[in-house]
Formats: C-alpha cells, structure tokens, sequence
C-alpha cells in the first residue's frame, strides 16, 4: 500500500487509501471480538466516535497535540470499554448483541446533543492534529505513512494477541466455554480484556479518522457505522486479521465505484455480501490459502 | 476413619415442580471408584453437574478435601482438583488433539494473560500434552483437529484433557456412551488403569463395565439414593432389582 504514495500527487487516492487503512485498523480490531471472541458487538464504532471526538473536543480547546489525543482517546475508550464490556459480557448470543446496539445507540444520542462540539452537525477541525508542535500531519502524504504505521502496527499486535496464551484462551472460550471452564478457565476476564484491547485500537483509529477528514460527526459512532466493520469483516475473511483488511479495502473501493452509479448503491452491498456468505464462507481471505 | 474425599450433604435440585435430586448424602472415600447407577432419568448427570458446578444446588452442601465448595463456580472447582468429563462430548473441535489438551496443561502452568509469544509453540506445554496423549494411545493423531477424530478417539481424548486437569477426583458421565464394542473394550482398559491412579465417580449405563470396576455402587432413582454398598450387596438389593424391573442387574 505504501506504493500508492509514489503516485504522487493524487490527493484523491491518498485519501481514499488512507481511509481504507483506518476503517481496516478498525475492523481487525472488532475482527479480535467476533472472528476470535465470538463477541459480535454493535457498539463497536463508538471507539472510532470517542476517538474522533477526542481530537475534536481537545482541539476545539487549543490542546492540539497528537499525543495528548492519542493517550485521552485510549483511556476513555479504555474505561467505556471496561463499563460496557462489564455489562453486556453478562449476556450471550443475541443478547449481548442487543445490548451493544443499545449502548452504540445511547452513545450517538450523546455525541448529538453536544451542542457545544456542533451536535447532529458535527464539528469541522481547525487543523490536524500537531506533533511535538508541528504541523507535518497536514502533508497527506505523511498522514498516510503515519496511518499505514499504525494499521501495521495493530496488525502485529494482534496477530501476536490471537496466538499468545491469552488469545489461545479467548479462541477456547468462543468455541466452547462449558469445556473451558471445565479446565479451569473463567471466560469473563479473557472476554473483558479482548474487548478492552480492540476497543482501544478502534480508539487510535478514531483519532486518525478525525486528521484525515479534518471533521467529526455523530455519524462515526453509529450502529451502523459498526455493520460497516462488521460486513467488511465477513467480506473479507472472519477470524483471520488480514481479511479485515481486504474486506475495509473492498468495501470502500465498492461504495466508492458503486455511489458514482447510484444514490441507492447500498442496495447493491446487500447481495454482494449474500453471495459471499454462500459461496465463500471464509471471505475473500478464504479463497486464497487455508483458515489458520 | 478418615474424612471422605467428596462429602455430599442433603443436596436437592429442582427443575420447577420436578424434583431432579432429592435429598441426596453420600461419602466418597480417596481410595474408591465409586458408580453411580440409575435408569433414564434418575438424574445422574444432574447430580455430577452439581457437584462439578455446571448446575447450581437449591439446598445442600458440597464438601471436597475438607473445603465447602457448594458456592465455588465450575472453574474454581477445577482447580482443586475437581475435574469432570461430560455425557457429550465436549471437546474444541477446531483445535487440534494436542492443542486440546495443551490447554488443560497451561491452565495450570502460569498465568493465562500473557498476550505475546506463541502459546503452541511452548515446549514445556506441548510435552506434557504430548505425554497425556501417548498414554491414551492417540499420539499419532497429536496434529488432527480435535473434531475430526472418531468418536472412540474422542472419548480417549477426554480422558487425556481431565487427566492433564491433574484431577484430586476424575467425575465421569458415562465415558462408554455412544462407542462401539471395542472402543468401549478400550475404554474400560483404560479406566481400568485409571482407579488405580486416583478416585474416580463414574456415572454409567453399561452394567458389565459397572461391576468389573466399581469398588462401590450407588443406585440413584428419581433424584434418591435407594442403596449404596459393594456391587454384589447393590446386586441382591431386593429395591433396587424392583427400580430395574425387566433389566438384568
């Protein structure tokens, strides 16, 4: 990916690949809860939402200092992470699905009343965020390589997450908890560490977010927004890290080609997705090479 | 007299108006493997999801090496030693044979939260699976996934993740169930083994495997204990051959 940078220039692709890149952080990171954890959470793009926000809010106050909104966001999605994964890892199945959409839901009414941050508008960043002071995240292209480190960097975390002992636990856990258990293995604190863990890799993706479109809105912490990851994800390939990338890749690339025929092109993602769920279980990543 | 190994106190059960284990006390030695016998629907399986903490007791204590464990959640209980099979095999399928019982090795062996370094690469755990799966003669299948063995291999398997639990006392329900004559001959070779190692509970249908292994017997009929004692007194109990009307005690 680092190639699309030599083509110069071509803000439109720099842009689109970047965007790809932060909505893949995004969805390996909820690619740890559902394709490892068997958590399917619908609150999921309230991170991306608290991480934006983080640099919205803190910019909007003169703190414009990438690392402060880096550490800011990654506590608080820490500590909405351990609040909502406490509550709702009490449930299963369709449960605990219904509780993250009620929670994803409770969020974006919350992020549309901030009159003060512009509301149901959003709020338009009077800059990109500063490092040590400068500007250099203005450069598309050094926004670029920054987010391409960040996607890669959370890729080795998490491959090394899903292999360790603990990821072994919270593989054990999601295909069968009562055998687990009856090895001594309580499922609660695997499940409530994965969930803290992608939540806050979905935080840093929400910062960068926020840079690379110099704007927030409720919109980024919808339940829908968490589909988005959630049909990027089984697209691509579940339980597999990099299909989460190919998939954000697909369906950016697809929303980006099929909007330019039609309003209405999500009507298309519908059955695209449908085939794929038939015809190649494993997602795109499926179709070449095996499922770890 | 020694204090019993597991000591059940008045334990009851009720599903509803049913009631599924009914007053039940009973003692069991360190040194016994002791069956619990019972037709279809005595609530066996009920009583070893109690004492495992699969399934929780309206009233009742549970008293094991001493400690009451009746409040203990299921994985507490597997770390003092209180380890189980289950009637249905309950394995994870996609993991392979060694992983399975890898697991059971690193739940005693260190902390679980360590999120780097490859856990199936781990040596020290690998060769102690390797070792529990050899003596359950499934080393040659150590690579296959866990789900697509047979299910005579399956049931071994179990043995081999309890064991690797390092059990105090092994509940087994009903370890014979669904395999052919002669994994069942295997299997209970290898129980056979296994009694003289440690105690075990053994829930089974099949009466033959019952008499050859147990020290003890107990016949569970609707939720109570009718007769406890050796197999031959359980045998000539006037009660329990009128519980197993038409089937050959």
């Amino acid at each position: 990916m680092p190639v699309a940078a030599a083509y110069g220039p071509k803000t439109f692709i720099l842009a689109l690949v970047t965007r790809i890149m932060i909505l893949g952080l995004a969805a390996m990171s909820l690619d740890l809860l559902i394709g490892y954890g068997a958590m399917i959470s619908f609150w999921h793009a309230a991170y991306i939402g608290i991480g934006a926000y983080s640099v919205a809010i803190l910019s909007s106050h003169g703190i414009n200092d990438i690392f402060v909104h880096l550490a800011v966001a990654l506590a608080v999605c820490c500590l909405f992470a351990l609040f909502t994964g406490a509550i709702s890892l009490r449930t299963k199945g369709v449960y605990f699905i219904m509780i993250t959409l009620a929670f994803g839901q409770m969020l974006f009414f919350l992020a549309t009343s901030l009159a003060a941050y512009g509301g149901d508008d959003g709020l338009t960043l009077a800059s990109r965020s500063l490092v040590f002071g400068s500007k250099v995240l203005k450069n598309d292209i050094v926004l670029y390589y920054v987010t391409f480190g960040f996607m890669a960097g959370g890729y080795l975390l998490l491959r090394s997450v899903v292999a360790s002992r603990f990821g072994r636990v919270l593989r054990g856990v999601s295909e069968n908890p009562v055998r687990m258990q009856a090895i001594g293995f309580a499922p609660f604190p695997f499940q409530l560490a994965a969930y803290v863990i992608a939540g806050m890799i979905a935080g840093v993706s929400g910062c960068l977010l926020a840079n690379q479109a110099e704007f927030v809105s409720p919109a980024y912490a919808s339940w829908q927004r968490s589909g988005d990851l959630i049909f990027a994800i089984v697209l691509g390939g579940l339980g597999t890290l990099h299909g989460a990338i190919i998939g954000a890749a697909i369906f950016s690339l697809l929303a980006e080609f099929l909007s330019g025929f039609t309003e209405h092109w999500a009507m298309i993602f519908g059955p695209i997705l449908i085939l794929v769920v038939l015809f190649a279980r494993g997602g795109i990543a499926g179709l070449f090479g095996r499922r770890p | 007299m020694i204090a019993p190994l597991l000591r059940l106190e008045h334990l009851r059960k009720s599903f509803g108006a049913l009631r599924i284990t009914d007053d039940v006390s009973l003692d069991i030695k360190s040194n016994e493997l002791h069956a619990i016998i019972g037709p279809n629907g005595a609530g066996k399986t009920t009583l070893i999801d109690q004492i495992s903490g699969v399934s929780s007791s309206d009233s009742g204590r549970i008293i094991f090496q001493g400690q009451d464990v009746t409040g203990l959640s299921m994985h507490e209980r597997a770390h003092l030693g209180l380890v189980r099979s289950f009637q249905i095999t309950s394995i994870l399928p996609r993991f392979s044979a060694l992983e399975n019982v890898a697991l059971a090795v690193q739940a005693l062996n260190g902390s679980s939260f360590r999120f780097f370094g490859n856990a199936a690469a781990e040596k020290p755990l690998n060769e102690l699976a390797m070792a529990y799966l050899t003596r359950f003669g499934l080393a040659a299948r150590a690579g296959i996934a866990a789900g697509l063995m047979s299910h005579g291999e399956k049931r071994q398997l179990e043995l081999a993740i309890a064991l690797a639990s390092e059990p105090r006392l092994l509940l087994l329900d009903e370890p014979l169930a669904g395999t052919s004559h002669d994994e069942s001959q295997r299997l209970i070779a290898t129980l056979q083994e296994l009694r003289r190692e440690l105690p075990i509970v053994l829930i089974e249908h099949d009466m033959d495997a019952v008499f050859a292994l147990a020290d003890r017997v107990s016949v569970l009929v609707y939720g109570r204990i009718i007769a406890s004692g050796t197999p031959q007194s359980v045998r000539d109990n006037a009660e329990v051959r009128a519980a197993y009307l038409g089937e050959e005690v």
